[in-house]
């Protein structure tokens, strides 16, 4: 399978109509993943190379007719599976049109997109077949021509294939600048339940082995400074929501807990998509919950950037995510006492916890107040939504009302879009038989 | 730009507008000073703000510029006098309005670089050129081309601002400034014709548009965040979306 021919770089005999047809099965079968920008590694072109990854949150090349960003060339090795996990489009008992890519036609898809600027590089998964190990090894197989026989430099990203062995992991982690396992389902029993053949230690084996192998990679490199690197871009995971009756804290808190590992760097939210309507097992959601989706990664910001802990976003008391308002919001409406924030003279950390104020606008006002004092004009032109933060800060002549003044669940109505129709087809409906 | 910082300086008389040659003169005026780029007073001036300015600040005074934006002189001219005035950098002030200005302009032409590193699409020609068009709001391509000569080191291209007529042509080594005869029909349209396309050209075009549908999610339709992060500005030469 593999080809060792350098000189046939150019050659397309490997496609063909066929490749075309191949390429709508599996990029119809891959596109539910949603964890796949390009981000982290940065890698300029080597001599002669193709490529090099820009680091930051990498580029976008086109956005689909849904919004999302195109980064990479997202798509399977094969989308025959052997599992039958219910969430999934490509589950076993299945009747769709299946198809499986050869090494040779993957590697050349990727280094043509490459070319002509379509794309940052690949984001590859694939069912399993046989067994994960055999699944593992073409994974691999596709990475390692890209790398050492196309000298390619742009990203990769790999899913790696539950249950696949260590060493196999560790082989496709010299060669991915990303690797990923996803958890899917935030408890072990509905995963049980959903995906049968699959269990929590099907997940996080591969997660340890290349956190262990990352490390170490990382502590050679302090000795030899030309050791290889090991998935530079880390890991990431991605959750589905909404296709279980987990809370939001139940999410959130497992998230909390993976960023508190050294090499997890993204986790992502997955608004389930009745994909498999049939299945009595899962909720009959007529539309995904996207908005639930939304306010999960804004709590996932919250964890990364603005120095939350998952505690203060959600509890037992407050399982879930308000669906009106964004949970920085919610917070500071539970926590009055916080406010107002003396735009002026307030620390950092505290400006941060202002709704209305981003991390950009925060930096803005700490380096600018050093020479004037600030007032709202300035504020406005610093990008801070004024509509939000008037209520939370005081600024020299800002005269609009606290929320202390006006009470919290006045400013809450003075916030909340009027329109919030169509609450209740984001909320989870659960189905109407267990099996 | 910074000879008129050093005359207004040299003649102790500042400015209220500054002008292209070819531009009209306003309504009123006391006098005109005509300003000949002078290499010597401009190094003396950029090495008097080389000693105040952080090396971001002062990219900010030479990306900004390439936006082009008239209004961005005088702004410019200010945020220049008033760093040198001043004891310590003003940079960071952006409660000042030229220096927030500049600095406003200065992302926006960055902004405009990153979508020319986004949303050029390169085709492949018969004799394995890649050739690549668009039509920058900013003069951003001089920004873009170390970008394109690092990733695409192995592969010729050639990379065209039609709205300033003229482009860069990189041979595998070296990178030339260039222009061409845009009558000719792919600088029209902004596609090869098909007589002119490598030979698997067509299909990779297909098999991009076929992508681009397919990875498309139609439950969660979005077309005014596509619209938001693509405009539809930038659609004339984007191969997925152009048959
Ligand atoms: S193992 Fe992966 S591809 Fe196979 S059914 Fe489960 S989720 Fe789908």
């Amino acid at each position: 399978m593999i080809h060792n021919d350098v000189t046939n770089l150019y050659s397309s005999a490997a496609m063909t109509e066929e490749t075309l047809k191949k390429l709508k099965i599996l990029t119809e079968s891959a596109k539910y993943d949603v964890s796949c920008s390009s981000s982290g590694t940065v890698r300029s072109n080597t001599r002669g190379g193709l490529g090099n990854t820009v680091g930051g949150i990498g580029i976008c090349h086109s956005f689909a007719d849904d919004g999302r960003c195109i980064s990479l060339l997202k798509t399977m090795l094969t989308n025959s599976c052997m599992y039958d996990c219910a969430y999934c489009i490509n589950r076993r008992s299945n009747d769709i049109p299946r198809a499986t890519f050869s090494v040779r036609e993957l590697v050349e898809l990727t280094i043509e997109f490459y070319r002509r600027n379509y794309i940052e590089g690949l984001f590859l998964s694939s069912g399993v077949v046989r067994n994960p190990d055999y699944t593992m090894e073409r994974l691999v197989a596709v990475v390692k021509d890209l790398r050492t026989i196309h000298r390619f430099n742009g990203y990769i990203h790999l899913k790696s294939i539950p249950g696949a062995s260590r060493e196999l992991v560790n082989e496709a982690g010299k060669y991915a600048d990303r690797m990923s396992v996803n958890i899917e389902i935030p408890n072990e029993c509905s995963l049980k339940l959903l995906a049968p053949e699959k269990d929590f230690k099907s997940v996080y084996e591969p997660m340890a082995y290349i956190q262990q192998q990352t490390l170490a990679s990382k502590e050679e490199r302090k000795l030899f400074r030309h050791a290889p690197r090991f998935v530079p871009a880390g890991q990431s995971t991605q959750m589905i929501v909404g296709a279980t009756p987990d809370h939001d804290r139940d999410i959130l808190r497992l998230s909390s807990a993976l960023y508190a590992r050294p090499t997890m760097r993204r986790v992502y939210y997955s608004g389930y998509i009745h994909v498999n309507t049939y299945d009595t097992r899962l909720p009959m959601l007529k539309q995904p919950p996207l908005v639930r989706e939304n306010r999960l990664y804004q709590a996932d910001w919250l964890l990364r950037f603005y120095q939350f802990k998952v505690d203060e976003i959600v509890d037992d008391a407050n399982p879930d995510l308000d669906l009106e308002i964004d949970p920085k919001l919610a917070w500071a409406l539970r926590h009055p006492e916080v406010f107002p924030v003396d735009i002026n003279k307030a620390p950092y950390e505290l400006i941060l916890r202002v709704p209305g104020i981003g991390v950009k606008s925060a930096t803005l006002i700490v380096n600018s107040r050093r020479f004037n004092r600030i007032n709202s004009s300035h504020l406005k032109k610093m990008g801070v939504v004024m509509k939000k933060a008037k209520y939370f800060i005081t600024c020299g002549e800002l005269m609009s009302p606290t929320v202390n003044e006006l009470r919290p669940e006045n400013v809450r109505r003075l916030l909340t879009p009027s329109t919030s129709k169509r609450r209740d087809d984001h909320q989870l409906q659960l189905p109407l038989f267990h099996d | 730009m910074l000879t008129v910082v050093f005359d207004a300086y040299a003649r102790r008389s500042f400015p209220q507008a500054i002008q292209g040659t070819d531009e009209p003169l306003p309504l009123f005026y006391d006098e005109v000073h005509p300003v000949i780029t002078d290499e010597a007073k401009a190094g003396r001036v950029w090495k008097a703000l080389e000693k105040k300015l952080s090396k971001d600040a002062l990219s900010c005074l030479t990306v900004s510029y390439l936006s082009e934006l008239p209004e961005l002189d005088l702004h410019l001219f200010r945020y220049i006098c008033k760093n040198i005035d001043s004891p310590v950098s003003l940079e960071n002030n952006l409660a000042d309005d030229d220096i927030l200005f500049v600095t406003n302009t200065f992302r926006k032409v960055l902004y405009e670089r990153l979508r020319m590193m986004q949303f050029i699409r390169f085709q492949k020609a018969a004799d394995g050129t890649y050739f690549g068009i668009m039509e920058p709001q900013y003069n951003v391509l001089p920004l873009a081309i170390a970008h394109f000569k690092d990733r695409f080191a192995d592969q010729p291209f050639v990379l065209y601002d039609k709205r300033r007529h003229y482009g860069y042509y990189y041979d595998q080594h070296e990178v030339t400034q260039v222009t061409f005869d845009e009558s000719l029909p792919h600088f029209v349209t902004g596609k090869l014709d098909e007589s002119l396309m490598a030979d698997d050209e067509k299909l990779f075009q297909e098999l991009w548009r076929t992508y681009f549908k397919a990875v498309c999610i139609r439950d969660r339709l979005n077309p005014r965040k596509q619209r938001k992060d693509m405009p539809v500005r930038y659609w004339k030469y984007l191969t997925e979306k152009n048959k």
